[in-house]
């Protein structure tokens, strides 16, 4: 049985990568078009009414979620896959306590954007500002990032000392300080009564609100996935430089790295940095989006649900983790009937995954380069070595 | 990048007489808890020099390569590079003071593709960090070769192309981007040099094993070392690869570096090295020209000797 799930999924490798080869083979024009073309599919997505695809909505099912709504989450679930992969695929670090980032993202929206929140109320006090007084929704942002890029240097630093299963220990342990301390920080926090009235782009949420409103979640998605194809073209962009092949030298042999010249510590402080910043974007929107947060969103669970969004699709490679957040998010709010369960069934699937194929399911391949023309360039004037 | 090169090569004298020491081995004892590992070693390389070291299974070879590249701290005693202490820096910091080394048991990164295996050693003079790499907005002024060029001979294609050209005279190009150019053209002039060129974009795991080992020079070379140290580069090779070894170690050498070699292979060491230190038991037992050293009686008790280790 395994045996015959194995050579299917073989066949299904090979001829994933042979798409993949024949993409990059494509005339550059081409594989433009295709792009733009998906990049237009995935804006299109929240009104999809394509007949033959309307049964991938969750509302054409009895009792479904919103459409556009679920999009929002897969979205946001995307970015946080993109941010671990950062830290689990390239770096090779396991980071278990990721939800401390996205806590550490929603509440610094939060904090600083809600007239609610103790923080804001404080500074007017301070200030002798009016009560309505609160940051903007855009100077939140970059703060949430900044505060974010902050935790993850201050949580690396120590830390990163540590190899292996040891960093995941202290990791996780740190996800769940952030949620305790948000639940107890009364003062700060308002511990569990949460905080409301969280602004979005069109400040806080009111029924006037034209775009950015309650009910209508396909804004919210598109500027999700506004933020996921950005950071996707900026991910990449780190991938495919020295920074990137340092990350990787590190997660393959961190003392052959230190031996040709890459400083591990500094790479995957880098890499932890830019990670929690990526999740803390993420929880900036889930903040943003819901209004209210209270400390019981952000427990342990999430951080294993976010690792498994990575192991199952694939670490180390961006369309992976990409589908496996996608397909961890979605399915159990498509297949209303196995979201009681669902934990049992990632369990399952998780599984599944590390018998049939450990690498997740479109595992990471390096680029070839395209080496003739630059060979024949090189021929001519020839690199001092 | 090319400045560090000029600014650091100091100029040999023409006049003979005793080469400059390039690196020096001062009294360094390295002990593990009560085992001695290193017993108050000392000996210098020479530039330019073929150095082997050769010694006994547990002799401290790789030990005192640890010790050299900043893998180990010695408990007493010094490495001086050019004068300069080695010893209490990091493994980085030395490899960017010019010395890089290869292991006894492969140690590549076997999920890189050669060529990116090699692009981390030529990445270690480069300077794109983060920010450098994700906004591009450091911009150097390249060369006239550095220029996109115009290819097309006319239509749209070509006014595409003048217009990168423009762009590229007025605001330069980005570093990271010349600094990726340069990294791959050299990597990939250095797989051609040590003879693996044809299997650049395989990943290092799927590498024959002569070709992992050759690879691994390779990315030595990359971080443009003064002192390359191959720790049994011949192991597990034929008559007729370790014939190419040789050749490519003269190479290096004459490439105007300096090369410590630890080898176990006696004709080898002998046929390549232009001295030799003798290692037995964490301390040195002769030292001196390959004839010299082969006639030692302590050489011969120690080492040759033992079949196990001599009759390769």
């Amino acid at each position: 049985m395994i045996d015959k799930i194995r050579s299917a999924d073989r066949r299904r490798v090979s001829m994933l990568t042979s798409v993949g080869d024949r993409f990059r083979a494509l005339p550059k024009w081409q594989q433009a078009a295709a792009i733009v073309a998906l990049v237009a599919f995935l804006y299109y997505l929240p009104l999809l009414g394509i007949p033959g695809l309307t049964w991938l909505r969750t509302d054409s099912i009895a009792g479904g979620n919103n459409w556009a709504g679920v999009l929002f989450v897969c979205a946001i679930y995307v970015l946080v896959a993109i941010g671990l992969n950062v830290v689990v695929g390239l770096a090779g670090l396991l980071d278990l306590g990721y939800i401390g980032f996205f806590a550490i993202g929603a509440y610094s929206v939060a904090l600083f954007g809600s007239v609610n929140s103790p923080v804001v109320k404080w500074i007017q006090q301070e200030f002798d500002l009016p009560p309505t007084w609160a940051v903007t929704w855009a100077v939140c942002l970059l703060l949430s990032i900044v505060l974010t890029l902050i935790s993850g240097v201050l949580l690396g630093w120590p830390t990163l000392r540590l190899r292996g299963d040891y960093l995941a220990i202290v990791t996780l342990g740190f996800g769940e300080i952030i949620r305790i301390v948000a639940r107890n920080a009364t003062g700060l926090t308002n511990g569990p009564q949460g905080i409301s009235a969280i602004p979005g782009p069109e400040g806080p949420p009111s029924g006037d609100n034209k775009v950015f409103g309650l009910i209508d979640a396909k804004p919210w998605y598109w500027l999700a996935i506004t933020m996921v194809l950005l950071m996707v073209f900026l991910v990449r962009r780190l991938e495919h430089s020295r920074v990137g092949r340092a990350w990787l030298a590190v997660r393959e042999d961190e003392d052959a790295a230190a031996v040709m010249g890459v400083y591990p510590f500094k790479a995957k402080l880098w890499a932890f940095a830019i990670g929690a910043a990526l999740g803390g974007l993420s929880g900036f929107l889930f903040g943003s989006r819901n209004a209210f947060i209270d400390p019981t969103q952000f427990n342990a669970n999430l951080s294993i649900l976010f690792v498994a969004m990575v192991v199952v699709g694939g670490s180390g490679n961006m369309i992976g983790v990409s589908l496996g957040a996608v397909l961890l998010a979605y399915l159990p709010e498509r297949f209303r009937e196995v979201a009681d369960y669902r934990w049992l069934a990632f369990g399952l699937a998780m599984v599944l995954v590390m018998i049939l194929r450990p690498q997740g399911l479109i595992p990471s391949r390096r680029r070839a380069r395209e080496l003739k023309d630059r060979a024949a360039a090189a021929e001519e004037a020839p690199a001092h070595v | 990048m090319s400045d560090q090169k000029t600014t650091t090569t100091p100029k040999i004298p023409a006049q003979p007489g005793p080469k400059p020491v390039l690196l020096e081995v001062d009294e360094v004892t390295l002990r593990f808890g009560g085992v001695v590992a290193l017993d108050k070693i000392n000996f210098k390389i020479y530039e330019g020099e073929i150095l082997g070291l050769i010694g006994p299974n547990g002799a401290g070879k790789t030990t005192s390569f640890n010790v050299m590249t900043g893998v180990y701290r010695p408990t007493s005693g010094a490495v001086r590079f050019r004068g300069e202490k080695v010893t209490g820096r990091k493994p980085h910091q030395i490899s960017r003071m010019g010395i890089s080394r290869t292991f006894q048991n492969i140690r590549l990164f076997p999920e890189m593709t050669a060529l990116e295996n090699v692009m981390v050693g030529t990445d270690s003079r480069h300077k794109t960090s983060v920010p450098g790499a994700l906004f591009r907005l450091y911009r150097v002024k390249p060369k006239p070769e550095e220029l996109p060029q115009v290819t097309a001979t006319s239509g749209i294609v070509r006014t595409w192309q003048e217009i990168r050209r423009t762009c590229a005279k007025m605001f330069g190009l980005s570093r990271h981007i010349l600094e990726e150019r340069a990294a791959e053209a050299k990597s990939l002039e250095l797989l051609r040099f040590v003879g693996i060129a044809d299997r650049a974009n395989d990943e290092a795991r799927n590498l024959p094993y002569g070709y992992q080992r050759r690879l691994e020079i390779a990315r030595a070379l990359a971080t443009e070392p003064k002192l390359i140290c191959l720790d049994e580069p011949a192991a597990g090779f034929n008559p007729a690869e370790k014939e190419e070894l040789l050749s490519l170690i003269r190479r290096i050498r004459d490439m105007g570096l300096t090369v410590l070699l630890i080898e176990h292979d006696m004709r080898l060491v002998m046929g390549v090295t232009d001295r030799i230190v003798v290692l037995e038991f964490g301390r040195k037992i002769a030292e001196g020209a390959p004839a010299e050293v082969s006639r030692d009686p302590r050489v011969i008790a120690a080492y040759l000797g033992e079949p196990a280790d001599g009759a390769a």
